[in-house]
């Protein structure tokens, strides 16, 4: 059972955003990290693979600096990578699909998993789009997998309700927090890791069009930081009768909520 | 070519409020881009909500529940039958697991997930909040037709008027051999979810352990709001994720936020700063979440939110 885990290098959750040119972000000093819901889809792949062998191969579509991230996710089990490099910034969703989509029909796979959503672009598209350029069906925010024989069986969580889904493979999942528990690189595998070297691809040699891929149907026009909230009124809460009242004021009178 | 698809997604009889939201700014989006309003469903009960939302006619196909395969292939048809400027989706579950799947077999683009939307020199510009709200894009869709899902909550559901809409039965696609629902499980006794609600009451660490949550459960009862929760709470166990508000939760905006025990980490405030009204309570008086409140209550909450349940209540019965 062979799996594809394609991963995205997005900053540090902690990191404050600082714009560069007014459309990008300022990467100076940034530190960049596997986006987390990718790292819940490459437990899963590095556990189908325990449980029933193969290879978990990890992609990512990104300048030089996206090696980083393909060797954490060797050190934590992932047995190849591949890295197309290009400025994926510079492409819309449906530009890095195409480029995902073209790099994995060369990688031998049963499974696709995806993170649900790149933390930072927040996009929640790519993986579905991988789905239909490769014509496999798709089990979007799954928090719960079984690989069987020849099909699939996947939990899905949808507003205030969860979906048991079966499909046939191959299959594209998109991974939500709760489907596992990842875990940590132990110091072998940082060490097998730096035994593997990461493949490395252009677009031409996926037989890609630049001119498909970057500054295509969506492009970012503007960035900006949101006004900084000036915070407002503080009070004593000291006595819980006062502070109940006063909370209740503000909600009926500014905020109009009852 | 010219007009505006709206995906109508119906609950209990009623169009969802987010496909409600989507249908408002849809018609405001038809009258710059020209054409109609129309809405694509699978339920003709729908129509006449959906001509007061200003839909012109409703196109529905001929199936139930949610499965993505025939729901692209019978809107994949509409699209290429009525050739529209814009479709929008709400961002739903459905509306997010629909709209990439489509946006890849038209070979168009999608905006997701934007709180403002105008056509402006023939293009859909879209403002979408990135890095969980840390930054807000401008883009611009090119393509035809321009996609987009909208964030529930950020536009507002007007009516406006209009006669039912004119039912049109579109031809079922063929079944999906590839996917199969086997169930949906409904949680929780039907809580009222984060993504739409418009009030939420969020528990933090500071509630000390999971039978606490009861606190909140009762304010957001009491209140008619929905129940959040830090990332802290949902590691321990306390409450499930789909409750959990930030980076690597939902990313919520509501009419009103009310946070108790909370510490307002990075990561929590971008998946909340931007709800129109905010109150914290916090013991702590230097909790950074008191840096994005509107009314912040330093003091506990163990004594503040049972008073403040029971003043909502008598509020309420008056
Ligand atoms: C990659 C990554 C992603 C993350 N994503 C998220 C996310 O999506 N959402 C999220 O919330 N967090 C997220 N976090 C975690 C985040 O960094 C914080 O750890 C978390 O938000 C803290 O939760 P908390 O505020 O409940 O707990 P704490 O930080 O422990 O705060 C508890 C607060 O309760 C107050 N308190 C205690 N007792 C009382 C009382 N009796 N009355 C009133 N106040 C009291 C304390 O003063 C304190 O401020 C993420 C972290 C990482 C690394």
């Amino acid at each position: 059972m062979n799996s594809v885990v394609c991963i995205a290098q997005v900053p540090d959750t902690e990191a404050r955003i600082k714009i560069a040119d007014g459309r990008r972000i300022d990467e100076t000093g940034l530190k960049f990290i596997v986006s987390p819901y990718d790292e819940f889809a490459l437990e899963e792949a590095i556990r189908v693979k325990e449980a029933k062998g193969g290879d978990v191969t990890v992609v990512s579509f990104g300048p030089d600096r996206v090696q980083q991230a393909l060797r954490e996710c060797l050190a934590r089990g992932a047995t190849k990578a591949l890295h197309i490099k290009g400025e994926s910034g510079s492409a819309d969703a449906l530009g890095i699909a195409k480029t995902l989509a073209a790099a994995i029909r060369s990688v031998p796979h049963d499974l696709l998993f995806f993170g649900k959503q790149g933390v930072g672009t927040d996009n929640s598209l790519v993986g579905p789009m991988v789905a239909e350029l490769l014509g496999y069906p798709q089990l979007n925010v799954v928090t719960h997998l079984e690989v069987g024989e020849g099909k699939i069986t996947a939990h899905r969580e949808i507003e205030g309700a969860e979906e048991i889904l079966e499909a046939s493979m191959p299959a594209v999942i998109t991974a939500q927090k709760g489907l596992n528990e990842p875990r940590y690189a132990s110091l072998k595998g940082i060490m097998a890791a730096k035994k593997i070297t990461i493949e490395t691809k252009t677009l031409p040699d996926l037989g890609l069009q630049e001119s498909d891929i970057h500054h295509q149907r969506v492009t970012v026009v503007a960035l900006e930081l949101p006004p900084e909230k000036s915070g407002g009124r503080k009070i004593d809460g000291g006595d819980a009768a006062t502070a109940a009242k006063e909370i209740l004021k503000y909600i009926r009178e500014e905020a109009k909520a009852l | 070519m010219a007009g505006v698809v709206v995906f109508a997604e119906v609950k209990d009889g009623r169009l969802k409020k987010a496909s409600r939201e989507a249908l408002s700014i849809g018609r405001k989006l038809a009258q710059t881009a020209g054409g109609d309003l129309v809405a694509f469903g699978v339920d003709r009960a729908a129509a006449e909500e959906a001509g007061r939302y200003g839909a012109k006619r409703l196109y529905v196909a001929p199936l139930t529940a949610y499965t993505t395969g025939p729901f692209t292939t019978a809107l994949k048809q509409l699209v290429d039958q009525v050739k529209p400027s814009i479709v929008l989706l709400a961002g739903t579950s459905n509306g997010r697991d629909l709209a990439p799947r489509l946006a890849a077999r038209l070979n168009v683009g999608v905006a997701s997930d934007v709180d403002r939307l105008e056509w402006t020199g023939g293009k859909l510009r879209a403002r979408r909040p990135v890095y969980s709200g840390k930054a807000f894009a401008t883009v611009e869709v090119s393509s035809t037709p321009a996609m987009a899902t909208t964030r529930p909550n950020a536009f507002t559901a007007e009516e406006a008027g209009g006669e039912t809409a004119e039912v049109v039965q579109i031809a079922g696609p063929a079944s999906d051999d590839k996917v199969k629902l086997i169930e949906t499980k409904t949680a929780e006794a039907e809580e009222l979810t984060i993504a739409e609600a418009d009030i939420i009451v969020s528990g933090g660490r500071g509630l000390k352990e999971a039978t606490n949550f009861s606190l909140i459960r009762d304010l957001a009862h009491a209140i008619g709001g929905a129940v959040g929760a830090s990332r802290a709470t949902v590691d321990a166990g306390w409450i499930d994720h789909q409750h959990q508000v930030g980076q690597t939760g939902r990313v919520v905006s509501p009419n009103l936020y009310i946070a108790a025990g909370v510490s307002g980490a990075i990561q929590h405030l971008a998946g909340m700063s931007s709800s129109e009204h905010i109150v914290a309570i916090n013991k702590d008086p230097e909790a950074p979440i008191f840096r994005v409140a509107d009314l912040g209550v330093v003091g506990d909450l163990f004594q503040i939110i049972p008073a403040l349940t029971e003043a909502v209540k008598k509020a309420k019965a008056h």
